[in-house]
C-alpha cells in the first residue's frame, strides 16, 4: 500500500532540499540584486535610479528592463523553476546566470565564485566542467550526427575522439536513442532532437543544469513523455537545476520551488503548494486560480493533528504525497488514515472530508464567488 | 491638380516625359551649348590618375630593402615592393601546381637559382602522365562522392586529354586551384570580420555593393598597373572579382545562424576560435557553400578576361580561336572550361558534405585504401607511359602527354555545320540581320545620341526623384555628372543604348519564359537547372553560336548579350512567382479567380519586387558583356577599355572608362533597388 504514495514522494523530494536550506551549506547559485537592462545608456540610468527601477520610465528613455532586482539562492540538488509569460525576463535571467549575457548590475555567485568577475578563460573552464544547458529550439549542430553532437562539449574540452565518442554512446543509451547514433538532427523528430540536446548538456557531467523552455516546442503528448523522462533522469542524477518555462502546469509538476516573474521582477519565489495556497500578489493569484489543488498540494498541508483516540484505518499515507495520488484510497478507506513521515513515524491524521473539500469545495466556493 | 499630382505617380511620370520631350525639341545641338553637351571639364583626370599611380608605384614611401645581388641595402618604394612580393608569391604557387601537373623547372629555379638549374640539366620536375592525373582525380571523386562523381571527374579528364586540350587545361586548372581557394579564404576572412565588427560591416557593405555592380573587366586595368602582366595578374584580378560574393554569403550565413546555436556552443565550453570554426561556420555552411560555388564559377568566367592580361591556358586559346573564327575549336575549348567548372563545383560540394564513420574497425588496407589506390594508379600510369614510349617511337607518346591540339577533334564537323547553315539560310539570316540593324538598332542609337545632356539629366533625376525622393535624384545626378564631364559622353550613350535594347529584350523574354515555366513544379525545376547551367558558362561562350550565324556584327553582340542577360531575368521571375505563398493562391481560388486573373492580380504584383532585382542583375550582366562585345567590334566604352589595355599609358583612360561603365550600372541599380525595397516593405516581404 505504501507503494501507492511513492510516485508522489519521488516527484517531490524537496524534503532533502528543504533540509539543506536550513543547514548553513553554501548555495550553488546565489543572485544578489541582479539587473539586466537593454539599451545604450542602461548603466548610467541604473546608477541614477539607485536600485529602484521603474520599467515605464526606462522604456521612455529607450531602455528595456529585462531583469529587475532579482535576488535568490538555489541549493545543491534543488530544482528551481523560473516561470513567466513571454517577455517577463525569465530567459534573460537564465542567460545572466550562465553569463551568455552580462548582467548590468548585481552579483551572481556560482559555488561562491562571482562569475561577473571571471575572465573569459575562467568562464570557459567553468562551462566545460560545471554547466550544461538545454535550449528551446534544441540548437543542435546541423552538420554533426547525434553522436557527434553529444560528444561535442567533450571534444572542445580536448577529450580524445575515442573517449568522447565512447562517452557519447553511453549518453545515447541514457536518453533512449540507441540505434540513431548516426542520424543527423534533421532526420529526428522534435522530441528526439531534444533528447540529443539533453544528452549533450549532460555529457560533461555538469553540477548545474540549465534548461530554457526545453519542452515548449514539443507536442503536448511528447511534452508529457519528456517531462516524465526528465523526472526519471533527475531522480538518478540529482543535479542542481534552473528550469525556465512559461507553462504553469509544467512548473507545478516538476519544481521544488517556483519563481514567478513579471516584467523582470520576481513576484514570488516559493514551493508549488505555498504559491497555490498563498499567492503573494494579484498576478500570481490569477495564475493559481484555475489550478486543481489536489494536483499540487501535499497531504501535509491538509492533515489534522494526530489524535490516538480516533478509529483509524490500517492505511497510511506519506506526508509528502500529492493529494491526487492517494485521494481515491483515502476516500475508500471509510475511516480517517494516519499520515507518516519519512521515517514512518505518525505525524498526523487525514479525514476524508478534507480531501472532498480540496477536490470539490474550493472550486464550488470559487464559482459562487464569481456568480455573486 | 497639385494634390492629384502628389498622389499619383503615373501622373508624375507623364509630366516628366512631357518635360523631357520638350527639352529634347527645344535644345539646339551645337558644340558651345552647354545644355546639349557639357564641356569635358575632367578631361585631365586620366592624366592625373597616370601621374598619381606613377608616384605611388615609384616614389611614395621609400623603404630600405636588402638586395642580395649587390649585397647592400637599396631604397625602393613601398607599394611596388608589396605588389612585387604578392605577385611573386602567387606566381610561385601557380607555377608549383602547374609543374606538378605538367612538369617544369621554375619551382626548382625559385629555390636554387637559374645558374644551378642550367648546370644541372637533370634537375627538372617531370610531368605526371595524363593517365595518372585523370586516375588520381577519379579516386578523389570516389573518395569524396562515390562512384558517380568518380566517373564524371574521370570522364572530364579523359575528354580534355583526348581532345588535345591537356596543356592549356592544366594551365587553367593550376590558375583556378590557386585563385579559388584564395578567394574563398579572403571571403571567409572578411565575412567573419564583418560579422564580428559592426564598423567593418558598415564600411564593407557599400564597397561590396559597388563591386558587385562593377563589371569584371574593370579590375583588369588597375591590376595590370600594380601587378603587371601574366598568370599572377590574371589570378589577382580573378580573386578580386570572385571575393565579394563570398564575403557577402559568409556574412549572410553567419547572421542567419540561430542565436541559440551560438549559445549552445558557448555553453559547451567553446572558446571563440572553436565557436567560429566548429559551430558558427559549419552551421552557416549552406550559404557558405553557395559562396564557394559562386567563387568557382566566377573563376572560370574570368578565364578569358584574365587572358587579356596574360593568363595562360584555355581562355587565351579560346580568344584566339574566336578571332580566327574557328567555331568548332572554340566549342571544344568552351566545353573544357564548362566541364572543369562543374567538376570543381561538385568536388568541393562533396568534400563539404563528407561524413566520418566512428564505428568501423578498419584494417590498414581499408584505412589507407585511397592512398593505396592512388599508388596503384601512379605506378600503372608510369608503366603505361613507358610502354607508350615503345609503341609511339616516332612522334608523340600519347600515353604520356597528348600535345596541344594533337588529339582528336570534331572541328570539321562543326565547321561543316556552320557552312551548311550559311549556305542554306544565308538570305534569311542576312535579311534578319539587316532588318534588325537598319530598322531597330540604328534608329535607337540615333535617338540616344540626339538626346541633349540637359534632357537626359532631367529624365534620369526625375525618375530617381519620383521613386526614391531627393536622395536618389542627387545620387543619380552625381553619377551621371561624372560621365558627362569626361570626353566620352557619346560613347557612354552608345553603351547605354546597347544595354537598354538588350535589357528590354532580355526582361521580356525572361518574364515570359519564367512565367510559363513557373506554372508547373517540374518545368520550374527544369528551368532553374538550365539557368544554373547557363550561368556556369563563361559569358563569351555565347559568342560562339551567335558568331556562327551572324558573323561579326552588332547583331551578334546584341544577341550574345541577350542570351547571357536573360538568365537572371528568367531566374528571378521563376523564384519570385514560386515565392508567392500557397495560402494566397488558395485565397485567390476561393475568390473565384481564373488562371489569368490570378497571374495578373496576385502573382505578378507579389513577385514584382523580386523581378525588379532580376532586371537589376540583367543590367549588371549586360554591362559586363560590353567588353566581350568590344572583342567583336563595337564603338562604345568597351572598345575604348579594350584599347586602354594595350596602351602604355592606358591606366588613366582605362580606369576612368571603367568608372563610367560602373556608374551607369550604379545609377540604374539605385532606381531599381530603391523601388524594389519600397515595394517589398509595403507588401510585408522584407
Amino acid at each position: 500500500m505504501v507503494a501507492l504514495g511513492t510516485g508522489g514522494y519521488n516527484q517531490n523530494n524537496d524534503m532533502t532540499a528543504e533540509a539543506e536550506i536550513t543547514t548553513a551549506q553554501q548555495p550553488v547559485i546565489r543572485c544578489e540584486s541582479v539587473y539586466k537592462i537593454f539599451g545604450d545608456n542602461a548603466e548610467s540610468m541604473l546608477e541614477e535610479a539607485d536600485g529602484v527601477v521603474d520599467a515605464d520610465k526606462f522604456h521612455q528613455a529607450g531602455c528595456i528592463v529585462g531583469v529587475n532586482d532579482a535576488s535568490f539562492e538555489v541549493h545543491q540538488g534543488e530544482l528551481l523553476i523560473i516561470m513567466g509569460l513571454s517577455g517577463s525576463g525569465k530567459s534573460t535571467l537564465l542567460r545572466c546566470i550562465s553569463r551568455l549575457t552580462d548582467a548590468t548590475a548585481g552579483k551572481i555567485f556560482i559555488e561562491g565564485d562571482d562569475i561577473l568577475q571571471m575572465n573569459s578563460k575562467q568562464l570557459i573552464e567553468l562551462r566545460r566542467s560545471k554547466m550544461g544547458m538545454v535550449f528551446q529550439s534544441f540548437a543542435l549542430l546541423p552538420h554533426k550526427t547525434v553522436l557527434e553532437n553529444i560528444a561535442f562539449p567533450l571534444q572542445v574540452k580536448g577529450v580524445s575522439t575515442r573517449d568522447s565518442i565512447q562517452r557519447a554512446k553511453e549518453m545515447v543509451d541514457l536518453v533512449s536513442l540507441s540505434g540513431r547514433e548516426n542520424y543527423f538532427p534533421r532526420q529526428l523528430s522534435g522530441g528526439q532532437q531534444q533528447r540529443v540536446g539533453i544528452a549533450r548538456s549532460l555529457a560533461i557531467e555538469p553540477d548545474i543544469w540549465f534548461l530554457d523552455e526545453p519542452f515548449s516546442a514539443l507536442d503536448p503528448l511528447i511534452r508529457k513523455e519528456m517531462q516524465d523522462e526528465f523526472l526519471r533522469l533527475q531522480d538518478v542524477l540529482g543535479k542542481t537545476i534552473l528550469f525556465v518555462t512559461h507553462d504553469f502546469d509544467e512548473a507545478l509538476r516538476l519544481a521544488d520551488r517556483i519563481a514567478i516573474m513579471k516584467d523582470g521582477v520576481i513576484e514570488q519565489l516559493d514551493t508549488p503548494a505555498n504559491i497555490v495556497l498563498n499567492p503573494a500578489t494579484e498576478y500570481v493569484r490569477k495564475f493559481t486560480e484555475e489550478v486543481p489543488r489536489e494536483k499540487v498540494l501535499k497531504i501535509k498541508s491538509v492533515m489534522d493533528p494526530f489524535d490516538p483516540a480516533e478509529d483509524f484505518s490500517d492505511f497510511r499515507v506519506p506526508q509528502d504525497a500529492i493529494i491526487e495520488t492517494v485521494a481515491e484510497s483515502v476516500l475508500n478507506a471509510g475511516k480517517p488514515v494516519r499520515v507518516v513521515d519519512d521515517a514512518g513515524e505518525v505525524v498526523g491524521a487525514l479525514h476524508a472530508s478534507h480531501i472532498v473539500h480540496v477536490l470539490f469545495g474550493g472550486h464550488a466556493d470559487h464559482a459562487a464567488e464569481k456568480s455573486s | 491638380m497639385s494634390e492629384a499630382l502628389r498622389q499619383n505617380k503615373y501622373l508624375q511620370f507623364a509630366l516628366l516625359l512631357v518635360v523631357f520631350v520638350l527639352l529634347c525639341m527645344l535644345i539646339t545641338p551645337t558644340e558651345s551649348n552647354w545644355f546639349w553637351r557639357l564641356p569635358p571639364l575632367i578631361q585631365q583626370l586620366p592624366f592625373i590618375i597616370n601621374d598619381s599611380v606613377d608616384y605611388l608605384m615609384f616614389e611614395w614611401w621609400p623603404i630600405e630593402v636588402y638586395d642580395p645581388e649587390i649585397e647592400d641595402y637599396e631604397e625602393k618604394p613601398l607599394v611596388r615592393e608589396i605588389t612585387r612580393s604578392t605577385s611573386g608569391l602567387i606566381l610561385f604557387m601557380i607555377e608549383f601546381v602547374r609543374e606538378i601537373l605538367l612538369g617544369g623547372v621554375k619551382t626548382i629555379v625559385t629555390f636554387m637559382g637559374w645558374d644551378w638549374a642550367t648546370e644541372n640539366k637533370w634537375a627538372r620536375w617531370p610531368a605526371l602522365p595524363w593517365t595518372v592525373v585523370a586516375g588520381g582525380a577519379a579516386i578523389l571523386g570516389y573518395a569524396l562522392g562515390g562512384w558517380r562523381l568518380s566517373l564524371f571527374v574521370g570522364a572530364t579528364f579523359v575528354y580534355i586529354a583526348v581532345f588535345g586540350q591537356w596543356e592549356p587545361s592544366m594551365e587553367t586548372l593550376s590558375f583556378v586551384l590557386v585563385a579559388a581557394p584564395a578567394a574563398v579564404l579572403l571571403g571567409l576572412l572578411f565575412g567573419v570580420w564583418a560579422f564580428r565588427n559592426r564598423t567593418v560591416e558598415a564600411i564593407l557593405n557599400p564597397i561590396l555593393n559597388i563591386m558587385q555592380i562593377v563589371p569584371h573587366f574593370s579590375y583588369l586595368i588597375p591590376v595590370m598597373v600594380f601587378f603587371g602582366i601574366g598568370d599572377h595578374a590574371g589570378a589577382i584580378a580573378t580573386i578580386i572579382f570572385a571575393t565579394p560574393p563570398m564575403v557577402r554569403l559568409t556574412l549572410l550565413g553567419l547572421k542567419q545562424v540561430p542565436p541559440e546555436v551560438g549559445e549552445a556552443g558557448l555553453m559547451s565550453g567553446c572558446n571563440s576560435w572553436q565557436l567560429l570554426v566548429r559551430v558558427l561556420l559549419p552551421t552557416a555552411r549552406r550559404d557558405i557553400l553557395i559562396g564557394v560555388n559562386q567563387v568557382i564559377m566566377s573563376c572560370l568566367a574570368m578565364v578569358v578576361i584574365a587572358s587579356l592580361i596574360g593568363a595562360k591556358g584555355l581562355g587565351n586559346d579560346l580568344l584566339i580561336a574566336l578571332n580566327r573564327l574557328r567555331i568548332g575549336l572554340a566549342l571544344e575549348i568552351g566545353v573544357c572550361i564548362v566541364l572543369i567548372a562543374i567538376m570543381l563545383d561538385r568536388l568541393s560540394l562533396a568534400w563539404a558534405n563528407k561524413q566520418t564513420d566512428y564505428f568501423a574497425d578498419l584494417s590498414f588496407v581499408q584505412r589507407n585504401k585511397y592512398s593505396l589506390m592512388f599508388g596503384g594508379v601512379f605506378v600503372a600510369g608510369i608503366v603505361l607511359a613507358w610502354i607508350g614510349s615503345f609503341i609511339f617511337r616516332e612522334g608523340f607518346n600519347y600515353l604520356y602527354l597528348i600535345p596541344h591540339n594533337k588529339g582528336i577533334t570534331t572541328e570539321n564537323f562543326w565547321q561543316a555545320g556552320v557552312d551548311w547553315i550559311w549556305d542554306t539560310f544565308f538570305y534569311t539570316l542576312k535579311g534578319f540581320n539587316e532588318w534588325l540593324i537598319v530598322e531597330v538598332l540604328v534608329p535607337v542609337k540615333t535617338a540616344y545620341l540626339a538626346m541633349p545632356v540637359a534632357a537626359t539629366f532631367v529624365l534620369a533625376m526625375g525618375i530617381g526623384f519620383i521613386i526614391g525622393g531627393i536622395r536618389s535624384a542627387l545620387i543619380i545626378g552625381g553619377l551621371l555628372l561624372f560621365i558627362a564631364l569626361t570626353e566620352w559622353w557619346d560613347r557612354a550613350l552608345i553603351t547605354a543604348y546597347l544595354v537598354t535594347v538588350s535589357v528590354v529584350i532580355s526582361t521580356f523574354l525572361g518574364v515570359v519564359v519564367g512565367t510559363i515555366c513557373a506554372q508547373h513544379p517540374v518545368s520550374s525545376r527544369f528551368i532553374l537547372t538550365v539557368c544554373d547551367t547557363f550561368q556556369t558558362f563563361p559569358s563569351f561562350i555565347y559568342l560562339i553560336p551567335v558568331m556562327m550565324l551572324f558573323g561579326v556584327t552588332d547583331t551578334s553582340v546584341l544577341i550574345a548579350i541577350v542570351i547571357y542577360a536573360t538568365v537572371p531575368a528568367t531566374r528571378y521571375t521563376v523564384e519570385g512567382l514560386l515565392s508567392v505563398p500557397p495560402s494566397l493562391h488558395e485565397a485567390g481560388s476561393m475568390s473565384g479567380v481564373n488562371r489569368l486573373q490570378r497571374w495578373l492580380f496576385i502573382e505578378l504584383p507579389m513577385s514584382f519586387p523580386h523581378m525588379a532585382l532580376g532586371v537589376n542583375q540583367t543590367v549588371v550582366f549586360a554591362l559586363s558583356m560590353v567588353i566581350i562585345g568590344a572583342m567583336i567590334g563595337t564603338d562604345d566604352l568597351g572598345q575604348l577599355i579594350l584599347g586602354a589595355l594595350s596602351e602604355k599609358n592606358g591606366v588613366g583612360n582605362g580606369l576612368t572608362l571603367g568608372i563610367c561603365v560602373a556608374f551607369i550600372g550604379l545609377a540604374i541599380d539605385q532606381v531599381l533597388r530603391t523601388w524594389a525595397n519600397q515595394r517589398k516593405s509595403q507588401l510585408g516581404l522584407a
